[in-house]
């Protein structure tokens, strides 16, 4: 007999009650049970960083954890990112304007993850960027377009 | 035109549906009562199914359909050749192509035995578990100089020493150049394989209509309209009845063509067979076994030079990995065979192959497509012939570069595209000149590294050329229409993988439409859209399809100028267009908008003039003879921990030449993927193969791509030779970057290391620390 | 890569789990961060027919200091937290800096010390240091609490002294004595990938300036974290100078016994043993100073 269980998780401020097995993985509770498909799988092994999100302000990789776990949680997606469905959101616009994405697969957790990293390092280096990009991995661009976007982002949050 | 938008480096016109999480990628696809698939592979490299028991599997609730081979009859055959090996004379080929399931003999790890159908992936998994086989393990074969021997195990049982294929191709008289040579240079290289590991792994999701009598399949290929027809034929369905998508992608960069894919051929069938669209999702312990690889030749080489330096000929004797079934011919030899030319002006060549079966997953072309091996051997032997000859590396380059006065050339051999090996147009001279200043080559020498080595620091720098084969054909198409609304919409047959097609084709119409870059909606890899075409591979996207899509809004832009003269009745040679409306030049106020143009063009009444299509649409193939050959220089400064072996790259200059550059932004961006790609082809990427042809690093932990932290800012410089084979005179760029990075690293580790001086020499690729450490340390 | 079905507990108390886990025996795994359980899963690697989630037991996710300088560490700590912790990174700074190149930060946010530790991979960094700062577990069960050293919990590749119904609750780890300077240094392939090598070395000097004590230990050195005592031996009673640090690490490089990876083959590892040993010896003798 299969255990099911009945969580709440809030996902960019709006609660989703589901009930699920234990084993379901967050990233596929995201992606397939609430529609959630910005945030993308990438190895399941919680190497590549395409998944991640946030779990209460911290980026976490959504491959590694159950949905279960999420229970009564705060999690943050790459849907949330934007003002409004017509705007883009500073890092988001600066991805952009650096031509920070190719495929745009990675792109999610990158997001995810530096702006987290913003909030915290308003006012990063080169090494710094690279040292925080380092947990995701993208194949198309070799980074310097991605470090260049999250600077941008940065000159621009702080108003320069 | 006022304005020139082709060129200037406009921002994306995706990128807002890819960074809010709006875009659709396979895995993104639901449909209503969706079932999973996940495959049973082979844990072995090589062994003969006794017998399969799928009763516990079938039994499992929420299992839906348990398939072998025998379940699928006449549906089940090898696939076909996807690309069949030009007319070479004298060549050997052996077809032997991978079949959907395998049927009594598995021959390489990860190839697939059984198909689950259940309500979850999470289920389909539990239920492979509970398949049961019994296998009578074989010897696998894996070494390549092994693997040809009389005696040696057999990949297919009927193919001797395992040839794939044997192909020799000659220019000139290598014999007498050698005889009258006053240097021989002669190596042994080796270069190992590779995976492509984009982020995104495979996915295909089917969906059988039966009311509509349709099928829709959503697939991460490079080559939807291939697949639409090759997929249609083989479940006897016309190809109107068959859709196949390829949405977003995360990347392809070569294994996402194929044809076909196992999974690819499975998953319609069954979501037929079941009434119920099916999913399958790769995960990444599958891709590292059953998307294809590419990489692993071994080389025997030599190259002549008179007194002066300059090259007199060059022979090649080369072994390579084609894992255990090869549909796509011979793309990555000959590619290998042709490259190894690179910049130079060599009159004789000798080159022979053979391609090896072996007991490993097959080798498809991946970003370089063996072209990096060439260039690696190339550039190799003449790194040792200036050092054996006391002449500076970057001189002997100069001596021996074609020159531009010898363009187009031919070399006289057969190319991947069976045309012969031309090259269009290129300037090598001033590019190597760009690259040596801006890297700082002659006071590096003179100044910097000897002051850095009186330091106790091991500094050295690497500087290599390289061509690249580009923009191929055989065609692709693209259809341009004018809405009522005024916006445009282009319709390409090729999948886009994230190289920023729906800019830089919007780019090409806009320019000539007069409308604006973000109201040119591009529509690619969708066969409802547009179905002609062959696919995005070698560096072709933009060349190609760029060139149709020139076409077709040239064809749409005569039929605009040709409406407004008679709606104005006005010659057309006083129109403008621009803004997105029709005006008549020096008359303000005189002007009408292309939306209202387009409404005129196709009128609900009247009558259309004989002679006259409706609308404002036109649709224009582009087919060029030959492709364009894009060229350019990589340097390097590294400094290396002489104890750990550990290199940090101090300085990284790519200068390229590849024809007119459509949007700058982009072409960067493919510039640095291609180099990150390279580094981690020379210095972090390999697959480890155990002796049983087990993989020991099949996971993103253990086969290693590059960080934000291990790929350097590079700096980019650009010349133009504009192609003359295609109207924008473009050339591509897609798999430059990554192509050179080989050689570099062996130069200038070798530079750092001070290491031909202690008569070491790097004739290998991937480099690690650890391999270094064993290289530099033979004695352990 | 999904994971087997299992059971999922997840207990507010202490007692619960160790209840849970008593009952379960080895059926059963704690789920800490899942950092390192949960990837296993996902490979099929691991197939627990039981959790017991510890993330809501209460009152295992604390640092609390000693006057003295000597620290408690409660199992469920996030390695990140731990990482940024004031206290922990003016008592005993080695943790950060080896902390550090624990994965990534966003692993770091969920793992857990007490995970990474009954992990006891013997590439992982924490164990090394655990050893060269002379911590003791505190290891508790329905049937009571035991303490070991650290040393003597790690027995074998992903094998501790943990018996079946016990946990690891808290680390203890004894004050550093003045003069002590300590240092953590790696090789790996990419920044966050388990070392090739990595050692921890602690130095503690005499008023004199010589050596009075010093720790030595490795990772990716051998099935488990190895110490090097006779490296460390050799050091006391020394000035820390240069030909001192050659012997120690000439010792050191006898005393790993490494087993090979894919990225890094056995002889190499061992002569990275000797440099990342005289390396970490020269900066934790600086930072003694």
């Amino acid at each position: 007999m299969t255990q099911r269980i009945a969580i709440e998780v809030t996902v960019n401020g709006t609660p989703y009650r589901r009930e699920v097995e234990p084993r379901l993985l967050l990233s596929d509770f995201l992606r397939h049970e609430i529609g959630l498909t910005g945030t993308h799988v990438g190895c399941e092994h919680g190497v590549c960083g395409a998944c991640t999100i946030r779990l209460d302000g911290a980026p976490v990789r959504s491959c590694l954890m159950f949905a279960v776990q999420a229970q009564g949680h705060a999690v943050a997606t790459v849907e949330g990112l934007a003002p409004s469905p017509a705007e883009l959101s500073p890092l988001q616009q600066a991805f952009r304007d650096a031509h920070g994405l190719q495929c745009g697969y990675c792109t999610p957790g990158i997001l995810m993850t530096m702006s987290a990293f913003l909030e915290e390092n308003p006012d990063p280096d080169e090494e710094a960027v690279r040292h925080a990009l380092s947990g995701n991995l993208c194949r198309c661009t070799g980074y310097q377009h991605i470090v260049d976007a999250v600077l941008l982002a940065a000159t621009r949050l702080k108003g320069g | 035109m006022e304005t020139r938008l082709v060129g200037r480096p406009v921002t994306r016109n995706e990128d807002p549906r890819l960074l809010t999480g709006r875009a659709l990628f396979v895995d993104d696809v639901e449909l209503p009562g969706m079932l999973h698939a996940a495959f049973l592979r082979s844990p072995h490299a090589h062994a003969k199914i006794l017998s399969v028991d799928v009763a516990a599997a079938k039994a499992r609730p929420g299992v839906h359909a348990v398939i072998l081979a025998e379940d699928l009859g006449a549906y089940w055959q090898p696939g076909p050749l996807l690309v069949p090996p030009p007319p070479i004379p004298g060549m050997v080929f052996n077809q032997r192509c991978q079949v959907p399931l395998a049927k009594g003999v598995v021959r390489h790890l990860g190839e697939p035995i059984a198909m689950v159908v259940a309500d979850s992936r999470y289920v389909a998994e539990d239920a492979v578990g509970d398949i049961l086989v019994d296998y009578e393990t074989l010897p696998a074969v894996g070494d390549l100089e092994a693997a040809t021997a009389p005696d040696a195990a057999r990949v297919h049982a009927d193919v001797a020493g395992n040839v794939a294929a044997e192909v020799r191709q000659v220019k000139g008289d290598y014999g007498a150049a050698r005889a009258r040579a006053a240097h021989v240079v002669r190596r042994r290289f080796w270069y190992d394989r590779g995976a492509s590991v984009p982020m995104e792994t495979r996915g295909i999701v089917a969906e059988w209509d039966a009311k509509a009598d349709r099928m829709t399949v959503w697939d991460t290929t490079q080559a939807p309209v291939v697949i639409r027809n090759g997929l249609a034929a083989m479940l006897g369905l016309s190809e109107r009845q068959l859709r196949v998508i390829a949405p977003f992608i995360g990347g392809g960069f070569g294994p996402k063509m194929m044809m076909f894919y196992p999974e690819e051929v499975l998953v319609p069938w069954v979501a037929m067979r079941l009434g119920r669209p099916v999913k399958w999702i790769e995960d990444r312990l599958e891709h590292f076994t059953a998307t294809t690889h590419e990489r692993g030749q071994l080389h025997e080489a030599e190259i002549a030079l008179d007194a002066e330096g300059r090259i007199l000929g060059v022979r090649d004797a080369f072994l390579m990995d084609t894992g255990a079934y090869n549909p796509y011919g011979l793309t990555i030899p000959l590619n290998s065979q042709c490259t190894l030319l690179g910049c130079y002006d060599v009159p004789a060549y000798e080159s022979r192959f053979v391609a090896v079966f072996t007991n490993r997953t097959l080798c498809t072309p991946y970003r370089g497509a063996g072209r990096q091996h060439g260039v690696f051997v190339m550039e190799r032997l003449l790194d040792a012939a200036a050092r054996e000859m006391g002449i500076d590396r970057t001189e002997i380059r100069r001596r021996n570069f074609l020159r531009p006065e010898q363009f187009p050339h031919r070399h006289g051999l057969i190319y991947q595209d069976f045309s012969a090996l031309t090259y269009d147009s290129g300037n090598y001279a001033p590019i190597l000149e760009m690259a040596k200043d801006a890297i700082g080559y002659d006071r590096f020498l003179a100044e910097e590294q000897p002051k850095a080595r009186a330091e106790g620091r091991h500094v050295g720098l690497g500087i290599v050329c390289y061509v690249e084969g580009t923009g191929i054909g055989p065609y692709e198409g693209a259809k341009v229409r004018v809405q009522s609304s005024g916006k445009v919409t282009l319709a390409t047959g090729i999948g886009t993988q994230g190289q920023g097609h729906f800019t830089a084709f919007a780019q090409v119409v806009a320019e000539q439409l007069g409308v604006d870059v973000r109201d040119v909606e591009v529509s690619t890899g969708d066969t409802d859209q547009f179905d002609w075409g062959v696919g995005t591979f070698a560096s072709r996207g933009a060349v190609v399809a760029g060139s149709a899509a020139h076409g077709a809004a040239m064809a749409v832009r005569g039929k605009i100028l040709k409406l407004a003269a008679q709606h104005f009745e006005c010659a057309e040679e006083d129109l403008v267009l621009e803004d997105g409306k029709v005006s008549i030049a020096g008359v303000p106020g005189r002007a009408i908008p292309l939306g209202r143009l387009a409404q005129m063009a196709n009128p609900l009444r009247g009558a259309v003039r004989p002679g006259t299509e409706p609308g404002l649409e036109a649709t224009s193939y582009f087919g060029p003879e030959m492709g364009a050959t894009a060229s350019g220089v990589h340097a390097m400064v590294i400094e290396m921990d002489a104890e750990t072996l550990r290199p940090e790259i101090l300085r990284y200059v790519v200068v390229h030449d590849c024809g007119t550059v459509l949007n700058p932004l982009i072409l960067a961006g493919q510039i640095h993927g291609g180099v990150a790609q390279g580094i981690g082809n020379a210095f972090f990427e390999q697959i480890a193969w155990t002796e049983d042809g087990q993989i020991l690093n099949a996971s993103l932990a253990d086969y290693l791509l590059p960080t934000a932290l291990d790929v350097p800012r590079m700096e980019l410089l650009h010349t133009v030779t504009p192609s003359p084979f295609n109207p924008l005179g473009a050339k591509g760029a897609g798999e430059a970057g990554s192509i050179p990075v080989g050689p570099l690293y062996a130069q200038a580790i070798e530079d750092a290391l001070d290491l031909p001086a202690r008569g070491i020499e790097i004739t290998e690729i991937p480099l690690s620390p650890s391999r270094l450490w064993e290289i530099c340390n033979p004695s352990g | 890569m999904k994971p087997a079905p299992f059971e999922w507990h997840a207990p507010a108390t202490l007692d619960a789990a160790l209840a849970l886990k008593a009952a379960h025996g080895e059926e059963a795994r704690f789920l800490a961060g899942g950092q390192s359980l949960v990837p296993a899963m996902n490979f099929r690697v691991a197939q627990p027919a039981v959790l017991v989630d510890l993330n809501r037991v209460a009152g295992l996710d604390s640092i609390l200091a000693s006057a003295d300088g000597s620290l408690r560490i409660g199992a469920m700590v996030r390695n990140a937290r731990l990482e940024a912790d004031a206290t922990a990174r003016a008592t005993h700074p080695i943790l950060a800096e080896a902390l550090a190149e624990v994965a990534h930060p966003q692993i770091r946010n969920r793992g857990t010390i007490g995970g990474n530790l009954s992990h006891a991979d013997p590439a992982s960094e924490m164990p090394a240091v655990m050893l060269a700062l002379g911590a003791r577990f505190v290891l508790r069960s329905a049937r009571g609490v035991r303490e070991v050293e650290a040393a003597a919990f790690f027995v074998a590749p992903l094998t501790t002294a943990l018996e079946p119904d016990e946990m690891l609750a808290e680390i203890l780890l004894p004050a550093l004595p003045p003069r002590t300077g300590s240092a953590f240094l790696e090789v790996a392939r990419r920044r966050g990938d388990y070392a090739m090598m990595g050692c921890a070395a602690v130095v503690t000097l005499d008023a004199a300036g010589r050596c009075a004590a010093a720790r030595l230990a490795f990772c990716s050195a051998g099935p488990t974290p190895v110490l090097a005592p006779r490296a460390a031996d050799a050091l006391v009673g020394s000035a820390v100078d240069e030909a001192a640090i050659a012997a120690a690490a000439a010792m050191a490089k006898e005393e790993v016994d490494p087993m090979g990876s894919v990225q890094a083959s056995p002889a190499y590892q061992r002569h990275l043993a000797g440099v990342l040993a005289a390396r970490a010896l020269r900066l934790a003798k600086a930072r003694a100073a």
